[in-house]
């Protein structure tokens, strides 16, 4: 059994409630650090903890926050990204919904270290239930004296704001949900400036993850050393993995990183192994945007070391072997399923996603879908292949934003480990076709 | 002042310049080429991806290079900074690819469209695109609307750089266009068919680089390279009155901005100057507009071309390689 800090109450009955999540010690980590720290002495315990930005670029937060413009006369904002939308990712609305006030505790302790007076939430406009949750859980702050004037009877002064997206992928990246939070068209700003020195109405600011944020609470409790002493390296700390796709027990765990890959899918703790004792084929460990890896390279590098659920070993080997932790997305496929139709539907979502601000992205994101739609609809070309590589490579690292490298990295990594099952798809439309669809070859092909 | 080297070549601007305009300043290969940026709209540039240079040495104090192919645009020099334009594989296979997507959903329609000759899109096709296009799906394909009474907006041909949403937001009172939607779907629009009606609309024609925008008044009238550009200026009240007139014979067909070497206009022109003073009594004709020979434009103007062609031609000896005209 891992070491469980942010779900430690998550089965208590009514901990949504403020009374309940107040009686397992809510709220005293808030105590701790506005009677007896300073905002600094916050910060360095976040940075002892060597916590690392939950989001997925995996950014040591105290470093993050360190960047911070201190400086500058204009106030200081802290933003919470809760923009969750990537595919197989749903760690966040999960926390939300389960425990909303240790996100508001933790907008507390990080606004106070930062010297932020006026704080957002920006939720995905689409997960209404959680807004509610998350606003109700705002209010019962207020009216405990937990936010507002004077919190505690102290001079530190905090407002807290719910502010529901227009429901775009792209304003999960932090300079779009800024662009957005400001009432404009969500497109990625040019960086830089970061938003440290000139974020929100030009003013510094820290965008942080909803997870990166919850975690702060135990590390005020508990202190940045102990933290530290959980997980591996460099990857300190738990995470929260929204396991999905074919296993026997999809849902979020929260893992202590450093957890064998292979336990974490087998183990009937956590995964529970694929389902109707199938074979264990690709894994998509952090989120679609991340390279897929086949079995024999998500269970064992490339150097037959065991992989393990932590930063660094899980991009071991690079994007020629290995992958990354991103967000925690972790999707699964079993021997049965259908690489070039996964691909596909991951190339449409960023197609339909891509603000269309720069021409790389906007245009070959675009490219990369139909070329794949046609292939997996039986009107495949052997030259396709070689193209998508290429149009995958023209779009990485030429874009404004990451949005560009997302949606080429999952085209380029699945040709890149299942050339084959493209060049069979290509081979034998109908097979396929019977494969994926069933009966309906005939339909499909006769077009 | 700081120094940057831009392909070998060393130059000195002021702090806070962009690695374009330092390029811009040494002129020529050196300056890398720009569809979205445009030096007086505040907040263009980035968009397009045609300006990517590689920065081989970040500055002097830390010499780094910089791991990504930067926007030359909007990424600021720094002192002892080493840049790498048309010198770099890299950039050029980049440059490459971007107009192969730019190209992606624009139509090929140039022997119909009134920016051909003086198009940004078709020069830089020229210089850095493929003969022939990978692409094989449907390209997107918009309805021709009016937006206001002089210009109309074939929003098929764009390439979203923005531009005239900047001009619209910068030197005119009240903005009513925009970008619509998002991704490749995206388009410029004025959201149930508003009409921009402003004594400056009309610069939205001067600053788009393709043929999405384009002046009603002139359609069809002419292809440009059968036109003479003139200088020439009026007394207007609105604006400073210094316009290029696009002439044949004695008629005037098409009033602009005079352009710069980099295609942008020295002075935006009023409404008024570029669609309704279209008679020759109503300008001071200044003489004939230089227009450089390396452009379509210039193809029918023998007198300024031909004349500094045989000045440049240095007589050479024919005969002189005989082995090699054995062989």
């Amino acid at each position: 059994m891992g070491k469980k800090l942010l779900f430690k109450h998550i089965d208590v009955p009514g901990i949504k409630d403020f009374t309940v999540y107040r009686s397992k010690n809510g709220y005293e980590a808030v105590e701790k650090a506005l009677k007896t720290m300073s905002p600094d002495e916050v910060q360095e315990e976040v940075k002892k903890s060597g916590l690392r930005g939950r989001g997925g670029a995996g950014f040591p937060a105290g470093m993050k926050w360190s960047f911070l413009d201190r400086k500058s006369d204009k106030p200081r904002y802290l933003v919470c990204n809760a923009d969750e939308s990537e595919p197989g990712t749903f760690k966040d609305r999960y926390l939300i919904e389960h425990i909303p006030h240790l996100l508001v505790e933790g907008m507390i302790l990080s606004s106070y270290a930062l010297g932020a007076n006026t704080s957002y939430i920006y939720v995905r406009g689409e997960m209404k239930t959680p807004i509610k949750i998350l606003e109700n859980a705002i209010s019962e702050a207020y009216a405990n004296g937990f936010l507002g004037k004077n919190i505690l009877g102290t001079s530190y002064s905090l407002d807290l704001y719910v502010q529901p997206g227009g429901g775009a992928y792209i304003c999960g990246e932090e300079t779009a949900l800024l662009e957005s939070l400001e009432g404009k068209r969500g497109n990625p700003r040019m960086k830089p400036p970061f938003p440290a020195i000139s974020g929100l109405y030009g003013s510094p600011t820290v965008v942080n993850n909803v997870e990166t944020i919850s975690a702060v609470v135990p590390i005020i409790n508990d202190g940045g050393d102990a933290y530290a002493q959980i997980g591996i390296g460099k990857s300190t700390g738990t995470k929260l993995i929204s396991a999905c796709g074919n296993i026997n027990k999809p849902g979020v765990y929260e893992i202590e990183l450093g957890l064998p890959v292979e336990e974490f899918i087998f183990s009937d703790e956590y995964c529970g192994g694929i389902w109707k004792n199938k074979r264990l084929k690709a894994v998509v460990p952090g989120g679609s945007s991340v390279p897929i890896l086949p079995a024999e390279l998500i269970l064992k590098t490339l150097q037959g070391e065991p992989r393990l659920m932590s930063y660094e070993s899980l991009s071991d080997g690079g994007f020629a072997s290995g992958s990354m932790l991103g967000s925690g997305g972790f999707i699964v496929f079993d021997e049965d399923a259908c690489i070039v139709r996964n691909t596909w539907n991951f190339s449409r979502f960023y197609h339909h996603e891509s603000c269309g601000q720069c021409s790389p992205c906007r245009e070959g994101t675009g490219w990369m879908e139909k070329v794949l739609h046609r292939i997996e609809n039986g009107h495949g070309n052997e030259r396709d292949i070689d193209l998508l590589v290429e149009v995958a490579k023209k779009i990485e690292g030429n874009t404004i934003c990451p949005l560009g490298d997302a949606a080429a990295w999952p085209v380029a990594s699945a040709i890149r480990h299942f050339r084959e099952e493209f060049e069979w798809h290509i081979r034998e439309p109908k097979e396929s076709m019977k494969r994926n669809y069933g009966i309906r070859e005939k339909s499909i092909l006769g077009a | 002042m700081v120094k940057v080297t831009i392909d070998g070549i060393e130059v000195e601007v002021e702090e806070n310049t962009t690695i374009l305009n330092a390029a811009r300043r040494i002129g020529g290969d050196v300056v890398p080429p720009a569809m979205c940026y445009y030096s007086k709209l505040k907040g263009s540039g980035g968009k397009c991806r045609t300006c990517l240079v590689k920065v081989s040495q970040g500055s002097a104090k830390d010499p780094r290079p910089m791991p990504k192919l930067v926007a030359s645009c909007s990424t600021m020099v720094q002192d002892g900074m080493v840049i790498l334009n048309s010198t770099s594989p890299e950039v050029v296979d980049a440059r490459k690819s971007v107009v192969e997507f730019l190209l992606i959903n624009h139509p090929l329609d140039c022997p119909v469209c009134d920016q051909a000759g003086e198009c940004d899109l078709q020069n830089l096709t020229y210089a850095h695109g493929l003969s022939k296009s990978r692409y094989e799906e449907e390209r997107r394909t918009f309805e021709k609307i009016d937006i206001g009474e002089h210009i109309q907006l074939h929003m098929t041909r764009c390439i979203l750089c923005y531009r005239c949403v900047y001009t619209a937001d910068q030197i005119t009172d009240k903005r009513v266009h925009g970008v619509l939607n998002r991704g490749d779907a995206s388009e410029i629009g004025t959201y149930i068919k508003n009409v921009i009606e402003n004594d400056f609309s009309g610069n939205v024609i001067d600053v788009c680089p393709v043929g999405a925008l384009t002046d009603k008044t002139f359609r069809f009238k002419q292809r440009v390279w059968f036109s003479k550009p003139m200088d020439a200026h009026r007394n207007c009240s609105k604006c400073s009155g210094k316009v290029a007139l696009w002439m044949k014979g004695n008629d005037i067909l098409r009033v602009t901005g005079r352009k710069n070497s980099f295609g942008e206009v020295e002075e935006f022109i009023c409404n008024e100057c570029r669609f309704e003073k279209k008679k020759t009594e109503d300008w001071t004709i200044e003489g004939p507009r230089h227009i450089s020979n390396h452009s379509v434009i210039s193809q029918n103007h023998y007198e300024n071309t031909f004349k500094a062609k045989l000045a440049s031609r240095q007589p050479k000896e024919i005969y002189g390689n005989k082995d090699s005209a054995e062989k």
